[in-house]
C-alpha cells in the first residue's frame, strides 16, 4: 500500500462521503465529481490509462455537468430536509450492507484475489490502447455495433423529444 | 561552418543537457520527483512569460487594425505593460460578493488554471522535450480539456449573479458542443499514425521527401482536419467571433463577472493558457510538431520550430478576432451541429479512402474532390431559408 495509493483513496472516500452528507445538491455534485476524478487516478495507478482518461473525459467532463444541470433547472436552492422516518434510513443501511456484501464477495473470490492469497506472482497485464481497439474491432465488433446502434437511437429519440414542443407552438 | 554544424545539435538538446546535468547532482531516489518538478517549472515560466507576451501583442495588434496605438506608455513601445498590468491585478481589492459560495468562488479559478496547465504534459515542445510520453497522450489531453467546463460552470454558480450564470451556461453549451468536432477532427491523425502518443505522431511527420516534410496538414484530408480543428479551438477557447461566453455588451463578462483582481486575472491566465494548449495540439497534430517546415532548415533547434509554429497560430487569433463580428447563439449552435460534425465524420470516410487509395494524382484529385463537395454541400445547408443582403444602417435618425 503506497502513499499515492493511500492520498487517492483518502480523497476518493472523501468526496463519496461529503457527496452524500452535504447539504447543498449542487455541493454534492463537486464532490461526486471530486470521487470520480479519484477513481479515475485510481485505475491510472494500476496502469489502466485507457480507462482512466475514459473515466475523467465521461463521468467528470460529461456526467457531473448533466447532473448539475439537471440539479439548477429542477431545484430550488434551499437545503434539502432530512428524512423524517426512520424507515428509510434503516431500508437504506440495509441495501448499503447487502451491496457492500455481494461485492466483497465477488472481489474476494476473483481470480487475481485468489493468486495473491496463494502467493503466487499475478500476471502483469500491460494492457495498451492498442490491444483495447484490437479486442474492440475483432472479437467484441458485434456488441460494439449494436451500442453504437442504441446510443445513435436514445440520441435520435432525445432529439425527437426536444423538437415536439417547438412543433406545437406553430 | 563545421563548427557550427558541431554545435547545433547540442544547442538543440540543451534544456535536455541542462536538465540531467543538474539532476545528476541528486541522490537517485529524488530524481524523479526532481525531473517532475523542474519540467512543471519550466513549462509555466516558459508559457506564462508566453501569456504576458501575447496580451501585449493582442492589444498592439488590434490596434493597429482599429486604428489606435495601442499600449505605449509603459516602457519602450509599451513594453512592460504586462507587468504594470501584474502589478495591479495584484494590489487590487479582492471582492467576494455577500451572498456568493465562497469555498466554491474560490475554487473555480484554480480549478481552471490547474487543467489549463496539464494538458501541457503531453505536448512534445521540442526533439525529446516532453514531461511524459503516455501511449495514450492524445486521451489524456482532452480528458483534461474536459475539467475547464466544470471550473467554468463553478465559477458561474457560485457567484449567484444572473449574468455569471448565463455566461456559464452559454460557455458550457458552446464547449460540449464543439469538443464533439474538436475530437472527431483529431481522430484522422489518430486513423494515420496509428498511435494516442504524441511522441510517435511528431516522428510520423518529421521526415521529408526532398525539401518538403510529411505534415499531415499536407493532405486532403490533414488540412480540412487542421481547419476544423482551429475553428472548433477558437471555440473551445472562447475566442472572437465564439465569444458570446463573455460577450460584454450583453451579459458584462460573462462568467467571471464576480470576480475581481487577481482572481480575474486567473481566468484570463487560464483562458490563454487553455488557447496554447489547444494550439500547440493542433501543431502537434497536423502541423509536424517541432519538426522543420524545409529540410535544409533542420539544423535550427527544435523547440524554437515550435514556438514560432505557435506563435504564427496566435497572430491568426489576433487577426480573426479583429476582423470577425460575434455570432449569434442559434448561428454558434448551427454551425457546430450542420457544418462542423457532419464535416468532421465525412472526413473520417476521405482519410480512410487515402488510406486505402495507391500514391499519386488519381489519390490526390479524388480525396481534394471528396472535401471540396461536402464543404459546398453542408456551407449550403447552413444558408438555407435564409436572405442575404446588404444592409444599410441609418445613425442619428
Amino acid at each position: 500500500m503506497t502513499a499515492s495509493f493511500m492520498i487517492l483513496a483518502v480523497l476518493t472516500v472523501a468526496g463519496t462521503v461529503s457527496a452524500m452528507g452535504l447539504r447543498n445538491a449542487v455541493h454534492c455534485v463537486l464532490a461526486l465529481a471530486l470521487s470520480f476524478a479519484g477513481i479515475a487516478m485510481l485505475y491510472l495507478q494500476l496502469g489502466a490509462q485507457f480507462v482512466g482518461f475514459t473515466q475523467i473525459l465521461v463521468y467528470v467532463g460529461a456526467v457531473a455537468i448533466l447532473a448539475v444541470f439537471a440539479i439548477m433547472m429542477t431545484h430550488n436552492d434551499k437545503p434539502m430536509a432530512l428524512p423524517d422516518s426512520h424507515a428509510a434510513w434503516v431500508a437504506g443501511c440495509v441495501v448499503a450492507v447487502a451491496v457492500f456484501a455481494v461485492l466483497t464477495r465477488a472481489i474476494v473470490s476473483s481470480t487475481t484475489a485468489v493468486q495473491i492469497q496463494t502467493q503466487t506472482v499475478a500476471p502483469q497485464p500491460g494492457v495498451t490502447v492498442q490491444q483495447i481497439g484490437d479486442a474492440l474491432l475483432h472479437r467484441f465488433v458485434v456488441p460494439l455495433e449494436i451500442m453504437g446502434v442504441l446510443l445513435t437511437a436514445a440520441l435520435i429519440g432525445a432529439v425527437v423529444i426536444a423538437m415536439d414542443r417547438r412543433e406545437e407552438m406553430k | 561552418m563545421t563548427c557550427l554544424a558541431l554545435w547545433m545539435p547540442q544547442l538543440d538538446q540543451i534544456f535536455v543537457t541542462a536538465s540531467h546535468w543538474l539532476l545528476s547532482y541528486l541522490p537517485a531516489a529524488l530524481q524523479p520527483l526532481a525531473s517532475a518538478i523542474l519540467s512543471v517549472a519550466a513549462i509555466i515560466v516558459a508559457f506564462a512569460t508566453l501569456f504576458a507576451l501575447t496580451t501585449l501583442l493582442e492589444r498592439k495588434g488590434l490596434g493597429r487594425m482599429q486604428n489606435r496605438y495601442g499600449p505605449n506608455r509603459v516602457g519602450p513601445c509599451g513594453l512592460f505593460q504586462p507587468l504594470a498590468d501584474g502589478v495591479k491585478s495584484l494590489t487590487k481589492e479582492d471582492i467576494v460578493p455577500i451572498r456568493a459560495d465562497r469555498a466554491v468562488h474560490f475554487m473555480a479559478p484554480v480549478l481552471l488554471v490547474a487543467a489549463s496547465f496539464m494538458g501541457y504534459a503531453v505536448l512534445p515542445i521540442g526533439r525529446n522535450m516532453i514531461m511524459v510520453d503516455m501511449n495514450a497522450g492524445v486521451l489524456f489531453f482532452f480528458a483534461v480539456g474536459s475539467l475547464m467546463e466544470l471550473a467554468v460552470f463553478m465559477a458561474g454558480w457560485s457567484s449567484r449573479s444572473k449574468y455569471s450564470l448565463l455566461g456559464a451556461m452559454r460557455a458550457i453549451a458552446q464547449m460540449i458542443s464543439y469538443e464533439v468536432p474538436l475530437v472527431l477532427a483529431s481522430i484522422v491523425v489518430l486513423m494515420q499514425a496509428g498511435s494516442l502518443s504524441t511522441v510517435s505522431i511528431v516522428n510520423m511527420q518529421a521526415s521529408y521527401s526532398g525539401i518538403w516534410p510529411h505534415w499531415f496538414v499536407f493532405t486532403p484530408w490533414g488540412f480540412a482536419g487542421f481547419v476544423l480543428f482551429m475553428i472548433a479551438a477558437t471555440a473551445e477557447s472562447n475566442r472572437s467571433p465564439f465569444d458570446l461566453p463573455e460577450g460584454e455588451s450583453e451579459i458584462i463578462a460573462g462568467y467571471y463577472t464576480e470576480y475581481s483582481g487577481f482572481k480575474f486575472a486567473l481566468f484570463f491566465l487560464g483562458e490563454y493558457i487553455g488557447m496554447f494548449a489547444t494550439s500547440g495540439m493542433a501543431i502537434t497534430l497536423f502541423l509536424g510538431g517541432w519538426s522543420a517546415p524545409f529540410s535544409f532548415l533542420a539544423w535550427v533547434p527544435s523547440y524554437l520550430w515550435f514556438f514560432a509554429k505557435l506563435l504564427t497560430i496566435i497572430a491568426i487569433f489576433i487577426w480573426v478576432r479583429g476582423t470577425l463580428p460575434r455570432l449569434r447563439m442559434d448561428q454558434l449552435m448551427n454551425l457546430a451541429w450542420q457544418f462542423m460534425l457532419p464535416m468532421t465524420l465525412f472526413n473520417l470516410i476521405i482519410a480512410g479512402v487515402w488510406h486505402f487509395m495507391p500514391g499519386g494524382l488519381l489519390r490526390w484529385l479524388v480525396c481534394s474532390t471528396m472535401v471540396v463537395v461536402p464543404c459546398i454541400l453542408f456551407g449550403g445547408g447552413l444558408k438555407r431559408k435564409k436572405k442575404f443582403q446588404i444592409r444599410t444602417y441609418h445613425f442619428s435618425q
